[in-house]
């Protein structure tokens, strides 16, 4: 039985996209068959994460319309053979997608062997965000150490709690994780930001992740590579990580401490 | 950190980002689970109060606590010292 897993925050520009994408890359790099969908209708941006923009022929809307078949519609990653992108229709026509359709999507994917469904959620608590959260598993609640990101992503938890089909027919909670984005171990060390336990204190969820702040992440949006896929970055080692906890290990959370810097960095700047 | 940089160290705020946050998704908290009337019955009895005393927004408030079977609304004002007001 396939597993779906929503990608939310409430605030944009997170890193809801970086996130499902690496997720995804990283469950299927361990043999998994897992499918990557944009919930954004009308902003599609996961295909330019993905590095797959070029091969959108048909979307999630002209699935659930019926244009296309599903598996016309999946664009197979071409680095790794078990997973696949369903991108977002870039109709301005918000009720293009309904709760319906997506579930016809889902029971073909699970029909299909997948066994996991990412969700990318889009920012806000409009339609595209409950859809993308409505028939979920799992939350990863993906937030920067800052007011309105915390902030935001409570009121997320909120929706998680009532507006979802587990929450509605009184079914076993969605399994909430936090993912912090952005972190700065420096500025966390000279009181200009919160830690990993303030957030984790205020919103009171586990954390199944903790990304390091780095340029890594523009590179390799830039060269439309996940940047999971980056190994040499501590940002690849620390969303593994991550997946690897979602898989149901147990480990200690990494980058959580200053670099050392030799005498020269400190005076100088680096 | 160069030279400049630590003469020009910024603020440490990140614990009054925290306290800011533990009072108001505990606020947003309440009126989520209760009734949709919380927030305009919060501001009303605000109303009413300051016609009697300056009070302060900041210096209100209000817990909706379920204990068993029944609920408990809790509305605590802070009135201001003698001789501010």
């Amino acid at each position: 039985m396939a597993e779906i897993i929503v990608v939310t925050s409430g605030k944009g520009g997170v890193g809801k996209t970086t996130t499902s994408a690496s997720v995804a890359c990283g469950l299927a790099r361990r043999g998994k068959r897992v499918a990557v969908i944009d919930f954004d209708i009308g902003l599609r941006n996961l295909d330019l994460i993905m590095g797959c923009e070029r091969r959108v022929v048909y979307d999630f809307v002209n699935v659930i319309q019926g244009d296309c078949t599903l598996k016309q519609a999946l664009i197979k990653d071409k680095r790794i053979e078990t997973l696949f992108v369903l991108a977002a229709s870039q109709t301005r026509d918000k009720d293009a997608l309904s709760l319906e359709g997506v579930r016809k999507v889902f029971d073909e994917l699970i029909a299909d062997g997948f066994d996991y469904i990412i969700c990318d959620s889009p920012a806000g608590i409009e339609k595209g965000a409950h859809l993308a959260m409505y028939y979920a598993d799992r939350a990863v609640v993906v937030v920067n150490p800052e007011v309105s990101s915390v902030r935001d992503s409570d009121r997320i938890l909120g929706l998680l709690a009532s507006k979802t089909q587990r929450a509605e027919k009184g079914e076993e909670k969605i399994k909430e994780h936090l993912l912090l984005t952005r972190y700065s171990p420096r500025r966390v060390t000279t009181g200009e930001m919160m830690s990993v336990a303030d957030v984790k204190e205020i919103l009171g969820l586990d954390v199944i992740g903790v990304i390091p702040e780095s340029p890594d992440v523009l590179s390799a949006s830039n060269a439309g590579t996940p940047v999971i896929l980056n190994e040499q970055s501590d940002v690849s080692k620390a969303y593994e990580d991550a997946v690897a906890r979602l898989l149901g290990d147990t480990l200690p959370l990494r980058f959580l401490d200053e670099p050392k810097k030799g005498f020269l960095a400190r005076m100088f700047g680096g | 950190m160069g030279l400049l940089a630590f003469f020009r160290r910024s603020q440490p705020t990140a614990n009054v980002a925290k306290e800011r946050l533990r009072i108001i998704v505990a606020q947003e908290r309440t009126a989520r689970g209760g009734p949709d009337y919380l927030p305009t019955l919060r501001r009303e009895l605000l109303e009413v109060i300051r016609k009697y005393v300056n009070v302060d927004p900041d210096a209100v408030q209000m817990n909706l606590d379920k204990e068993d079977g029944h609920e408990v609304l809790e509305f605590t004002v802070a009135l201001p010292e003698k001789g501010k007001a």
